[in-house]
């Protein structure tokens, strides 16, 4: 039963204009190049490999279900913005940061340790996972608590599949997931007037977790991730606020208890458990009614209405029946 | 000199105002130029209200009475720059609609601390002439005195938003903070020496 695995040649044209993805500035500025010395000589293929370093093509099934919102026919954020903006504070608070320094980290070897309640609990090598599970390329918007949004062509597999590994026991309520720490490599988590406690935490309830909508990611625009997006793997909730989405997993832990995520943990009122994207609940310090869809400009701010669920409440809206969204943030 | 010197301030403070209109004109800002262009005005605007505190204690230690000169030019950039974040504010959150405005104001308190910020650096600016300052007499240093509470607020404006690194904000703060305490000093050293006098 391999035949799940097609050899697709690798489709980012169908997605972004050649043009963009093939602007060699934005590449530049992508991979932190701006000060290398000489950059006139590289071809574009060697500046394609640039923006996402040691990057490699994946094996991949294309997804055409619009209906089950594994894919959205929104025009996809260039290759170059989404490895060149975003927020992964182990690199630095700067949205530039992680594009600049998430080349300091080691992605390569990895393994995720998957433990609690579990009937098989172990560890999982990267190699293991990139070959035996069904890559699947899936097409998600990305909403940040912070008012800007993406939309994101994504290479993986439902976390569900890889849970079913694990064999989850009946205490399995929550799953909790953990980001890479390791001070070395990660200039953010060293500084002084930091407030997180470091490593980065975050939870699903199982049911969320079982969604088929919930990916673990391993690829961006038909190539592994860049260490900045997460390499080399992690997790991607579509109707969740950005911050759910944990990057560079090295542990999951199922429970009965619901873990304390990171956010909730330092700002309580701001940041919930669920963080569904919600218009209608503002942040106490924003409004979440609208969304800046990048790439915005000056004369074109792109601000478009934030929809219930990002856009996938059909999908999900079942699983929070009779909850007060307001309360439950 | 005293020209000389007046041009070169003139033009470069407003060099970082012409880097950032072009790179935002011409869209090099990145994916997304409303958070760029509001954290670099933003920032340029505190910069210039502490390049305006800074005068006199470099004054009182230089004795270079040239810089005195400068400051009026400083506290209006320090305005400048909060009027043109202000507008970035409302081009790229706002998009113009008053209502929004008002809602934001309302129930946002840190965008209502900036906001007062810049109210308060208003009457500020339009009484800098000398023609004012001569009108106002005594009252002028008085009614100019609002540039600690602008200081204050814009301070505040900056540390309510820092989400889990207050390392930025504090850096202001620090500053802002031992120009104050110098000033304190100051005063202090003063009545001493008067009653001194008196005695």
């Amino acid at each position: 039963m391999r035949q799940r695995y097609v050899i697709p040649p690798i489709d980012s044209s169908e997605i972004t204009s050649e043009s963009i993805y093939l602007k060699r500035r934005d590449f530049m500025r992508a991979a932190g190049l701006m000060a290398m010395p000489a950059m006139g000589g590289l071809s574009l293929a060697a500046e394609a490999a640039a923006v996402t370093t040691g990057a490699s093509p994946l094996d991949y099934r294309k997804t055409s279900s619009v209906a089950d919102g594994f894919r959205t026919d929104e025009q996809p954020t260039p290759a170059a913005d989404i490895t060149a903006y975003g927020n992964f504070y182990e690199f630095g608070t700067d949205k530039g940061d992680p594009g600049r320094y998430a080349h300091e980290m080691t992605a390569d070897p990895w393994s995720i340790e998957v433990v609690g309640a579990v009937h098989k609990p172990g560890k999982l090598h990267l190699e293991d996972i990139l070959s035996s599970f069904d890559l699947q390329e899936r097409v998600y918007r990305l909403r940040c608590v912070e008012a800007w949004s993406m939309v994101v062509p994504w290479v993986g597999f439902s976390l569900a599949d890889l849970l079913a590994r694990f064999e989850p026991n009946s205490e399995a309520k929550y799953v909790e997931f953990e980001t890479l720490y390791r001070p070395k490599e990660m200039r953010g988590t060293r500084s002084v007037t930091g407030t997180i406690d470091w490593p980065y935490r975050e939870g699903l309830r199982m049911d969320e977790a079982m969604h088929p909508l919930t990916l673990m990611a391993v690829g961006l625009y038909g190539k592994t991730l860049p260490n900045q997006n997460g390499a080399p793997i992690r997790l991607v909730v579509p109707w969740k606020y950005g911050f759910k989405s944990i990057k560079s997993i090295v542990r999951i832990h199922l429970s009965e208890k619901r873990p304390v995520t990171t956010w909730e943990s330092l700002a309580p009122g701001e940041y919930g458990f669920y963080a569904n994207v919600n218009p209608e609940v503002d942040h106490p310090r924003w409004s979440q009614a609208t969304e800046r869809r990048l790439p915005s400009t000056l004369f074109r701010p792109n601000r478009i209405p934030t929809k219930m669920f990002n856009g996938y409440a059909e999908q999900v809206a079942h699983l929070y029946q009779g909850m007060d969204l307001a309360r439950n943030y | 000199m005293e020209r000389v010197a007046r041009i070169g301030a003139f033009v470069l403070c407003l060099l970082p105002f012409a880097w950032v209109l072009y790179a935002a004109v011409s869209n090099s800002l990145g994916p997304d130029p409303a958070e760029a262009v509001m954290l670099f005005t933003g920032e340029w605007s505190l910069r210039m209200l502490a390049l305006t505190l800074l005068v006199s204690p470099l004054r009182d230690l230089t004795g270079w009475s040239l810089l005195m000169k400068l400051r009026r030019m400083l506290g209006l950039y320090a305005f400048f720059y909060g009027g043109v974040h202000f507008l970035a504010f409302l081009q790229f959150y706002i998009g113009w609609v008053p209502s929004a405005l008002t809602e934001e104001l309302a129930e946002r308190p840190y965008i209502a601390l900036g906001f007062s910020a810049l109210i308060l650096m208003f009457p500020l600016a339009i009484t800098s002439t000398r023609a004012m300052q001569r009108r106002l007499r005594s009252n002028w240093q008085r009614l100019h005195r609002l540039v600690y509470p602008a200081a204050v607020l814009a301070c505040l404006h900056l540390l309510w938003q820092a989400r889990s690194d207050v390392g930025e904000a504090l850096f202001y703060v620090a500053i802002f903070i031992g120009l104050l305490v110098w000033r304190v000093r100051r005063r202090i050293l003063k009545q001493k020496r008067s009653m001194i006098a008196r005695l």
